[in-house]
């Protein structure tokens, strides 16, 4: 430094610049109105977020509500959340692989071969459902771990180790059921129950609701009054208690029309969990740091003494184990282990639904709700045409045209945010 | 930031000595027996024209490459960098010639990644007010560490990753060419702050183009030529010597521009 003094002392006593807040170039923003403002600029900078997903999601629900007004009735809604739990869960592991700019394309396979398991491993077999389940999941977790081993020794791209892991699991699965075909899970088990009826009861779900505002406000006040303590700047109370607020009449509505019926299913419950935790472990951990460092620039990363490896290794493991779990549930939810599991849209559906929520194909960028927003736009597409009585392949060919729609997004906002120095 | 940090090695110990460093990539040879030692509390410019391997000895020395073959002494003990942890942990800190930020995170991340504080709960707090205090004490003009990386010019991208290599309180700093980028202003920033770095007793190698900042800082200059030890130069040497070390040749473009202009002075001088 030039001067004797030292570097912050130089400024006057009275009311000293914020920390953060000494660069008279930048405009801050201040209050509600400023933090509006600051959206807007970030949203035509390319830093999209969830608005298309959520824009797009309007728009799906206003047309098949015009076309049948049974789409938004709260017992369809419930079983939409039943049917989204399953890739749902499959999906978040799909957004761990796309953060690290690889693909898993085995997912389908992945969860037809894990329900196959617990199909013979609990009914034919006898183990307890448990022990099947873990043992589902195990193998499921080895399978990511021999996926990133052929990445990080052999230097196999993901996407044709996970191809060729597509067709072998496919072969395993039906070798398993080769003799029966499928496999009957009993009805009024409690895995099946789960899938397919058991909801949360009413006063727990407002509880879960009230608590999830309670902690966004108490973390995020925490937060501030550290940042004032320590002289940085800080948001205004209002837009925490309004977050907040926005929190508990948002969610509390839904639970309030889903409980009009059938109530929220614990299967999405049990989604919603994975996506919270997932969200946090991603944002919060220096695990999720490093993951996203990796996805953006994998030499940086390992120059940094991150041990990049281990970083693929958990994002492959990650994400087939969700895999797996997400065949156990799709098993639960239809009480049958089938040839057919896992096989068809599963795969793609999985990958698209983490596009459409805005997780980049591109690496380094995206979000476990990406998982969620996402499947609840498949499945509403594909739930809406169902009440219309449409066919499977204007189905597919709709979806097919989100997900491009999606990925046009992706490339566009990139590259404006390339243009506007975001990337 | 001037007191003597409790971990660095005695003034005037070697903190780094090479011993035969070689490395090839296939047939090329960029690094052929280098032996040079950085002692504590001295400032040692690594010099030389481009390709002459500066970069990968730093690469070397941060764990990024493995040597082909020779020794490495940090602290006086042998040690094998296996990769940049190993290098981090024992101390070595360095900016890269090619910054090695992510661009994706934002200023705050870059600075603190891979030694984040809280693994299991990231502290925000903390690691935004340690930012600034090193962003600060570097005089750094950053609008906000809450920005991707993407949006900061290349001298503040720069001025992340020197105060990145000031997180962990290093033995040693290397720096591969830390001004290439900078305005005047930084570039004088800079060179304090590698004097400061000086005499908190750290060993500081630095590579650099500018021969006024190397001639200004460096206690020893270190030239490479063609991947090999071309001399080891005071910084009061003259320019000729200098040129004709990192050259390998006395007679050559830059002696012939400066003896022209010596001629032009000697003879303007004589024409009062
Ligand atoms: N990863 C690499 N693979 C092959 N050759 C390399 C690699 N890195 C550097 N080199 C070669 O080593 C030599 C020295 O390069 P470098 O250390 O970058 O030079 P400097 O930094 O002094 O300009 C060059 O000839 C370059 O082509
Ligand atoms: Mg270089």
């Amino acid at each position: 430094m030039s001067q004797p003094q030292d570097g912050v002392s130089d400024t006057p006593l009275l009311d000293p610049p914020l920390l953060d807040r000494a660069d008279v170039r930048v405009k801050h923003a201040t209050g509600i109105g400023g933090a509006l403002e600051a959206f807007v600029t970030r949203v035509r900078s390319g830093d999209l977020g969830f608005l298309p997903v959520i824009i797009g999601l309007l728009i799906i629900c206003t047309v098949f509500q015009i076309l049948n007004p049974v789409f938004l009735s709260s017992s369809n809604l419930a079983n939409l959340l039943f049917d989204s739990s399953t890739i749902g869960v499959i999906s978040l592991g799909i957004v761990c692989v796309l953060m690290v700019a690889q693909i898993d394309l085995s997912v389908g396979s992945v969860s037809g071969f894990a329900s196959a398991l617990v199909g013979t491993l609990w009914v034919n077999q006898g183990w307890p459902v448990p022990l099947a389940i873990l043992a589902a999941l195990v193998i499921g977790a080895l399978i990511g771990a021999a996926y990133a081993f052929l990445f990080n020794w052999l230097g196999m791209p993901s996407f044709v180790s996970t191809l060729s892991g597509l067709l072998a699991f496919l072969g395993l699965q039906l070798y398993i059921l080769r003799s029966t075909g499928s496999i009957n899970l009993p009805f009024g088990s409690p895995l099946v129950s789960f899938g397919q009826l058991l909801t949360v009861p009413g006063w727990l779900a407002y509880a879960l609701v009230a608590l999830a505002a309670v902690g966004v406000f108490l973390t995020n006040y925490r937060t501030e009054q550290r940042r004032k303590a320590s002289g940085l700047s800080t948001q205004p109370m209002a837009a925490i208690a309004t977050k907040a607020l926005a929190i508990f009449i948002g969610l509390g509505f839904i639970v309030f029309y889903l409980n009009k019926t059938r109530g929220v299913p614990w299967i999405f419950g049990l989604f919603v969990g994975l996506v919270v935790a997932m969200n946090y472990a991603l944002k919060q951990t220096k695990w999720g740091r490093s993951l996203t460092a990796v996805g953006g620039n994998p030499e940086a990363a390992r120059r940094s003494g991150i041990n990049v490896r281990r970083i693929y290794m958990s994002a492959f493991m990650i994400c087939s184990t969700l895999a797996a779990l997400g065949g156990v549930l799709a098993a639960a939810r239809l009480a049958s282990a089938s040839q057919q599991a896992g096989t068809g849209d599963v795969n793609l559906n999985a990958i698209a639904a983490a596009v459409i929520g805005g997780t980049s194909l591109f690496g380094g960028r995206g979000s476990a709700y990406s998982a969620l927003l996402g499947i609840i736009v498949i499945e509403a597409i594909s739930s809406g045409l169902t009440l219309l009585d449409l066919s499977s392949s204007l189905r597919y060919m709709i979806t097919g045209a989100v997900l491009a729609i999606a990925v046009i997004v992706d490339s566009l906002s990139r590259r404006s945010r390339m243009a506007n120095g975001r990337a | 930031m001037n007191n003597v940090s409790e971990n660095a090695v005695p003034h005037g110990e070697p903190v780094l000595s090479l011993r035969g460093i070689s490395k090839h990539f296939g047939a090329v040879s960029a690094l052929s027996e280098i032996a040079f030692d950085v002692h504590a509390g001295e400032v040692v410019a690594l010099v030389g024209d481009n390709g002459a391997g500066k970069s990968t000895l730093v690469k070397i020395l941060a764990g990024v490459h493995q040597p082909s073959a020779g020794e490495i002494f940090f602290a006086g003990k042998p040690v094998r960098l296996a990769d940049p942890s190993t290098a981090i942990d024992l101390g070595i800190a360095t900016v890269f010639q090619d910054l090695a930020l992510c661009e994706n995170l934002d200023v705050v991340a870059n600075i603190f990644l891979g030694r984040e504080q809280g693994p299991w709960h990231l502290d925000e707090v903390s690691m935004e007010i340690r930012a600034w205090t090193l962003l600060n004490e570097l005089s750094a003009r950053i609008p906000s560490v809450r920005e991707p990386i993407a949006s900061l010019s290349g001298g503040q991208r720069q001025t992340v990753a020197i105060a990145r290599s000031l997180l962990l309180d290093p033995k040693l700093i290397m720096l591969d060419e830390p001004t290439a980028a900078l305005g005047v202003a930084q570039t004088a920033e800079v060179l304090d702050l590698i004097e400061r770095v000086r005499a908190r007793g750290l060993g500081v190698l630095m590579i650099s183009h500018n021969m006024e900042d190397v001639r200004a800082v460096a206690d020893r200059i270190v030239v490479l030529r063609l991947g090999r030890n071309n001399g080891i130069l005071a910084p009061d040497a003259s320019n000729e010597e200098l040129v004709s070390a990192i050259t390998g040749a006395s007679e050559n473009s830059v002696t012939r521009r400066a003896g022209r202009r010596a001629q032009l002075e000697r003879s303007s001088e004589a024409r009062p």
